[in-house]
């Protein structure tokens, strides 16, 4: 199997679907013949013209609105908003038309398509460019929402995104998008279930619950800990929504203890509610206080240096705060 | 001077002016089981009935697509619905063809009929309609999307971002403006900058045209040369039909607490029903007795549908969580 990055596994995912299916197609800002910002549509619009892989007018409300309606006509769009945080003019488009198109039809349209967008930050790229937005979008019924981690996961995540009946905001952490490459298969057997978590790291003594670039923070943070004789379990949700209750559940059947590791701002976030869920499955199990270890809540991360890194969660945070719910 | 029939048939016209009157008739029914309590918000379509049914009369309903908006209550007359279903989405019954009493009267959707499901926010369907028309222009069926809004919706961003889209790609989109000039209180001078919305297709490139909206055949006329340039690959094309709000905004509104009383007197002897019959006579198209007789008859037809409307089931409590997703 070829060794691919996360973006390059982006693009590959997308190249797949749109051999299999000749409805599949991209639009956005500079996806064309540039290829994307982050090169995730790199030679897409060369292999299937400029039809498939459309440029649009740099206007975030009528990419959605354009994908919805290729959607009700039968065809499988794939819409790239160029940052999550550009995301936000299309936001009536997304939450109160293509999220409700189903319901308020009461079932007699449906509007399956993907808005993929880089997330989160630790690249330099200030307020406008490093937001973690996916709670807004978590909390629309009617939407379904990934933020895959590694290479593997994206790919299957995507592949199954554009397969799927109802529309997925697909987020992709643009700080891993070249951070490792690993081992990623083709075809349908690179396939990977919506709203299936993972468990990344075996441990006895406290779940860490988290999802995207904090994946990799949290694996670090949990073998300092290991060092201090605390082990770690890792989940990765892969899916915020639906997402996988019951592996969490299970974990936390078994270490008592449960910390939610989110890159976006505490409060509100969507590690905020998977909390509260916990806290009301788990009671019983609990040997500690469900904690959130998460950004402050801060508009949004700062360009210079310091304060960037003020702002990010990185391994000591996380092990501070998981060493806490561990001693508790 | 009466705009000339062009290729209309007296049976096509008469049958356009059975709907008008059905909606005028339904109209007033709805009025007065409001007043009755028995129908909690209507938006009226008063004043608009001819300019709508003209311009639905000119396309192809069951081929074209349809992007309506709350007050095309005539238009989705003469796209297909008919008063018993009209009368179901007012009573909010589980019948409702276009959301099963979900949504309130006024957001039309039909798939079958082609009518895309529309939702209460403000000019959303308008991008998404180029979209549609994108659609439709890569399938090359000839088919296109009519788009309708009132002047208001001009002002939302959604309105450039649709036009802008649709011109670029030269998608089959016939955007019309029912401009009566009132957003609620809000009055033209304050909502619409420079001298009208048609003027603004210049920008676009596309042709723009204004057209009395109580003249019948002026506005079939100008959707006509619209659907053909659009089936003719040429593009979209704006239209600003002029005519009068003969009813407050909404059941909730009352406009004689912001219009001059003077005005509103002067508007309701405009009224373009009569002007239509008066024109139906003048060519000898419809006699005092033959229109007495079509009104009796229309009477009958809406209090058949009130009575079957009212009588109809109202939605399960157990099926608000039904149509979220595919699988549900």
């Amino acid at each position: 199997m070829p060794e691919r990055n996360l973006v390059q596994a982006v693009r590959d995912a997308l190249y797949e679907e749109m051999e299999r299916d000749d409805r599949v197609c991209i639009l956005g800002e500079d996806v064309g013949r540039k290829g994307g910002v982050f090169k995730a549509t790199e030679g897409l619009q060369q292999r299937f013209g400029a039809q498939r892989v459309l440029d649009t007018p740099l206007a975030e409300s009528s990419i959605a609105a354009v994908a919805q309606g290729l959607a009700l006509e039968g065809f499988l769009p794939v819409a790239e908003m160029q940052f999550a945080d550009y995301s936000f003019p299309a936001f009536n488009q997304i939450v109160n038309e293509i999220a409700k198109v189903r319901y308020r039809s009461n079932g007699d349209f449906a509007c399956p398509l993907v808005i993929r967008a880089p997330t989160g930050g630790g690249v330099r790229g200030a307020l406008y460019h490093s937001q973690s937005p996916e709670a807004f979008y978590c909390h629309v019924p009617g939407l379904k929402v990934v933020l895959p981690s590694t290479p593997a996961d994206a790919k299957g995540l995507l592949k199954a995104a554009i397969r799927d009946p109802d529309p997925v905001i697909f987020l992709e952490p643009k700080k891993l998008y070249r951070a490792e490459r690993q081992e990623v298969g083709d075809g349908d057997s690179a396939m990977l279930p919506i709203g299936v978590a993972t468990v990344v790291r075996r441990g006895a003594d406290v779940t860490a619950v988290t999802y995207g670039y904090m994946r990799a923070v949290t694996l670090q943070a949990a073998s300092r800990l290991s060092a201090d004789g605390i082990e770690v379990e890792i989940i990765d949700l892969r899916t915020l929504r639906p997402w996988d209750v019951e592996s969490c559940v299970r974990s936390i059947e078994k270490t008592g203890r449960v910390a939610v590791v989110y890159e976006a701002n505490r409060s509100g976030g969507w590690g905020a509610e998977v909390a509260a869920e916990l806290a009301e499955r788990c009671f019983a199990s609990l040997d500690a206080p469900v904690s959130r270890i998460a950004s402050p809540d801060v508009p949004a991360m700062p360009f210079s240096p310091t304060l960037e890194h003020a702002f990010m969660l990185n391994p000591d945070k996380v092990a501070d705060g998981l060493r806490r719910v561990a001693r508790y | 001077m009466p705009t000339d029939a062009g290729t209309l048939t007296r049976e096509q016209v008469l049958d356009a002016y059975r709907t008008v009157l059905r909606a005028r008739t339904l109209d007033d029914r709805r009025f007065v089981l409001n007043r009755a309590g028995k129908l909690a918000f209507i938006i009226s379509p008063r004043g608009h009935e001819v300019a709508q049914v003209a311009a639905i009369t000119a396309l192809q309903p069951g081929r074209d697509r349809f992007c309506l908006y709350y007050r095309n209550f005539a238009a989705a007359l003469a796209c297909g619905f008919t008063p018993e279903e009209l009368m179901l989405s007012a009573f909010a019954r589980a019948a409702d063809p276009s959301s099963g009493g979900r949504q309130t009267p006024g957001n039309f959707g039909s798939r079958r009929r082609g009518v895309i499901i529309g939702s209460s926010t403000v000019g959303p369907q308008i991008p998404k309609a180029a979209g549609i028309g994108l659609a439709l222009k890569w399938k090359g069926e000839g088919a296109l999307c009519y788009v309708s809004f009132g002047e208001g919706a001009t002002s939302q961003g959604d309105f450039h971002e649709g036009l802008n889209f649709a011109s670029i790609h030269r998608c089959p989109v016939i955007f019309f403006c029912e401009n009566n000039r009132w957003a609620i209180s809000v009055p033209q001078p304050l909502q619409v900058a420079g001298p009208g919305v048609a003027e603004r297709a210049a920008g676009y490139g596309i042709p723009g045209v204004r057209v009395h909206g109580d003249d019948f055949f002026a506005v079939h006329l100008a959707v006509q040369e619209a659907a053909e340039r659009a089936r003719a690959g040429d593009g979209p094309t704006l239209i600003e039909a002029e005519v009068l709000r003969l009813q407050s905004h909404s059941t909730d509104d009352d406009q004689r607490a912001y219009r001059d009383a003077a005005e509103l007197a002067a508007e309701s002897a405009r009224d373009p029903i009569p002007r239509m019959r008066a024109a139906l006579m003048q060519r000898g198209w419809l006699t005092a007795e033959d229109d007495a007789s079509l009104r009796e008859e229309v009477g009958r037809e809406v209090e058949r549908a009130t009575e079957a409307a009212e009588a109809a089931a109202d939605p399960d409590a157990g099926s608000l969580g039904r149509h979220v997703y595919a699988d549900a």
